[in-house]
């Protein structure tokens, strides 16, 4: 009996069990420290009920509000009770940035109201709050109260895409002097791209002479890729200050050679040509590793049976060796791409006005603006981009073909 | 006594004072303050005191600003942070929002002289969260070397590029830049925020910024002006006065600082809500707030203290013996040149602000 009650033990699910135990803390650190956060911040570019939780009333009696004139008194009286409520349980401050976002200085009118009503016991209510500011005469604050109140909501990334909802719901670019994010997303874009480039021209044939050198000589050009890897992210950034500032090493030889004049010395940083130049120095550990690992595995003898059958040197390195050392090059430029686009420590250092890259954004509403669901918003637009161009990439390229060594 | 009952006895004396030891140590708060000269001054000039005085642990952490961390903390409920150094609009803000909590003017202790808490602290200096600590300002400074012949005395000389050619160092933000923009180009420090609520105001800052743009490098971190301004990188920079002051006393630069429309700020101390560590929080507010403290810092670091009685007791710098007065953002000659931070309307325009602040740097 006791026997028959007993799970027959399949030796092929013990191994898969096996197997799922050893890989099963990595699957959880990835969904605890990877997935989970991903989620919250993407939820959080949507989803906003602070507003809806704390003016919940006032939110339904304004669905019967006409949007042009004054609302009745009735949503004036559940706003007063609510702003009240709000105010002593220190949830006021929420709302107030919030629409403060849509309709600039209500912050400051919404926690005055809150102070002054403290002292009104009753109504009317539409006299004191327009009293108290006059902000509670114009329907653009009430619409701001409106827009801010939906639970799910696309404004984050209407403002991420530099566009604004109108008080009729539709949709219509930003004023001109407050156009930035799309801009910056071209540029961000535009300089990883650039950076990619000159990671690949310069990392290539470094790669090679690694990859072709004898053991002992490999290793030390290695190390030579490998300590700037190992060094702080800061210090490299801050030493390419001190060579590239206009009184610094490099202007200084130029100015010793005579090649320009002490007062025609060179703006190489504090502007593009800085990011891009500490960027690529930053990044270009992470093009030579691949590249050399797989330019390691490809036997010497290819090219000199190449040669040996008539090739031009040019003519064997562009259909023998190039071919084989795609996956390589393909891996590199994948790896600084992305990690290009979400930098900001750099650009935040030597970008100067026209260095800023999207990341220093998203970096200033998560710390300084405290817009979290602007901040997810530009993340979510950026992780899409980046997912359409890996899409893209593995089409041309084929990610099997990639070769991280 | 038998050697197996002594032995047994000291064992539990050895564990008693183990155990004792650590309900002492564990007794420690994280205080979080801006780093640099200013972190070195208040850790010598407090925080060291403070842990000699009630055997309570400070352990010290940097940061840069902002509420996000504290924000992140409260939301979480994992709370680390005790007691924060904020910049006003944010202890306003975090107060408003339920981060911080609430402070009781009158726990604070009193002036040297007896005066209470309240009326000792300079005027708006204390909010419903947060206790003032010292005032510092965004003056601007030039280096001697680089500017020969006149020397540049008022805000509209650092937007003239005729007489004073060269290039500007600016920080990366609206604030500050907008004000001294409009200074510049002749509006009374007095009205200066009333321009700014008109977007007339706005237009003829940014239009003022515009004529410099092309010679400003934009700075982001407190401790680069100076940095540039020794390396000739930028004849003058808008700075926080105590930097300035550190590189001209403990580095000897050739720097001087134009106090004219100095925009003056203050610092708030803040405890975060619901730490469980409340009660040496608080006890480490009403040290640092104390006249005592405010002083302390003066001493190392021109920062004027928030409390009427702290500047009398700040007389000299603690190495160099040298008179703190001039130095001073709230000494009388250079108060009557400052305007103060509007932190009402910062908070109320940031967003707007920062958005066309960017859109503007990046056309």
């Amino acid at each position: 009996m006791a026997g028959s009650l007993r799970f027959p033990v399949d030796p092929h699910r013990r191994t898969q069990l096996r197997a799922l135990a050893l890989v099963a803390p990595l699957v959880i650190y990835i969904g605890v420290t990877f997935i989970a956060p991903l989620g919250t911040m993407l939820t959080r570019s949507v989803y906003d009920p602070v507003v809806a939780d704390v003016l919940p009333e006032t939110l339904e009696l304004l669905e019967q509000w006409d949007g042009r004139t004054l609302p009745s008194e009735a949503v004036f009286a559940a706003a007063a009770a609510e702003i009240r409520r709000a105010a002593a349980a220190r949830s006021l401050g929420q709302v107030a940035g919030r629409v403060n976002r849509v309709q600039g200085g209500l912050r400051s009118a919404v926690t005055r109201t809150a102070r002054e009503l403290r002292d009104i016991e009753a109504g009317p209510w539409r006299e004191s709050m327009t009293a108290i500011d006059s902000v509670w005469a114009d329907p653009a604050t009430w619409h701001a109260i409106q827009v801010t109140g939906e639970r799910f909501t696309a404004r984050h990334y209407a403002n991420a895409l530099d566009l604004q909802r109108l008080p009729d719901g539709s949709l219509a670019p930003q004023p001109v002097e407050r156009r930035i994010y799309l801009k910056l997303f071209w540029r961000t874009l535009l300089v990883s791209t650039v950076i990619t480039l000159l990671c690949l021209i310069l990392g290539y044939p470094v790669a090679h002479l690694i990859a072709r050198s004898p053991t002992g000589r490999a290793n030390w050009l290695l190390i030579l890729v490998l300590v700037p890897f190992w060094t702080s992210l800061l210090v490299r950034t801050t030493s390419w200050i001190v060579l590239l500032q206009t009184q610094g090493v490099l202007n200084d030889l130029l100015v010793a050679i005579g090649l320009v004049s002490d007062d025609g010395r060179v703006a190489m940083v504090y502007n593009m040509t800085g990011t891009i130049v500490a960027m690529t120095h930053v990044l270009l550990p992470f093009m030579v590793l691949p590249l050399y690992s797989v330019m390691r595995g490809i036997p010497p003898t290819y090219m000199n049976a190449a040669a040996s059958l008539g090739a031009t040197p040019v003519q064997a390195f562009l259909r023998v060796y190039w071919p084989q050392s795609l996956p390589g090059v393909g891996a590199g430029a994948l790896l600084v791409f992305i990690l290009a686009i979400g930098f900001y420590i750099t650009p935040a250092l030597v970008g100067g006005s026209d260095g800023q890259l999207i990341s220093n954004m998203i970096a200033y509403h998560m710390q300084t603006s405290l817009n979290w669901g602007l901040a997810a918003a530009l993340g979510g637009v950026l992780l899409v981009g980046v997912i359409v161009l890996y899409v893209v990439y593995e089409r041309l390229v084929g990610v099997e073909r990639m070769g991280l060594g | 006594m038998n050697y197996r009952f002594s032995s047994f006895f000291t064992t539990i004396l050895a564990i008693l004072f183990v155990v004792s030891c650590g309900t002492e140590s564990s007794r420690s708060i994280t205080a979080v303050s801006w780093g640099g000269s200013y972190g070195r001054a208040v850790n010598e000039g407090v925080n060291i005191p403070f842990t000699e005085e009630t055997g309570i642990n400070i352990q010290v952490e940097d940061y840069n600003g902002g509420l996000a961390q504290i924000r992140a903390q409260v939301e979480i409920g994992e709370i680390h942070w005790d007691v924060v150094d904020l910049e006003m609009a944010e202890a306003v803000r975090g107060c408003d929002e339920g981060l911080l909590e609430p402070i009781d003017v009158a726990s604070l202790p009193d002036g040297p002289d007896g005066t209470p808490a309240a009326e000792d602290f300079v005027e708006g200096s204390m909010t419903d969260c947060g206790a003032g600590s010292v005032f510092f300002s965004t003056v601007y400074a030039y280096n001697e070397e680089s500017i020969p012949g006149t020397k540049p005395s008022t805000i509209a000389d650092f937007f003239d590029l005729q007489t004073f050619p060269g290039r500007r160092g600016m920080r990366r933000v609206p604030q500050v830049n907008l004000e001294f923009a409009l200074i510049a180009d002749g509006v009374p420090r007095d009205q200066v925020y009333a321009a700014l609520d008109t977007p007339e105001g706005i237009d003829r800052a940014f239009s003022k910024l515009e004529t410099i743009k092309d010679e400003v490098i934009w700075w982001e971190a407190g401790a680069q002006p100076p940095q540039m301004l020794a390396d000739g990188e930028v004849v003058m920079s808008t700075a926080y006065n105590g930097r300035i002051f550190n590189a001209q006393v403990l580095e000897d630069q050739p720097f001087v600082i134009v106090w004219d429309g100095q925009l003056m700020g203050i610092g708030q101390f803040v405890v975060v809500a619901g730490t469980p560590r409340l009660e040496e929080a608080m006890e480490y507010l009403a040290f640092v707030t104390s006249a005592k403290s405010m002083a302390e810092i003066g001493r190392r670091i021109s920062y004027s203290p928030a409390r009427r009685s702290g500047m009398p007791l700040v007389s000299t710098h603690i190495e160099k013996g040298i008179d703190m007065e001039p130095h001073m953002p709230g000494s009388p000659v250079n108060a009557a040149q400052a305007l103060r931070f509007d932190w009402e309307w910062w908070a109320d325009h940031q967003d707007e602000m920062n958005e066309r602040f960017s859109a503007w740097l990046a056309r």
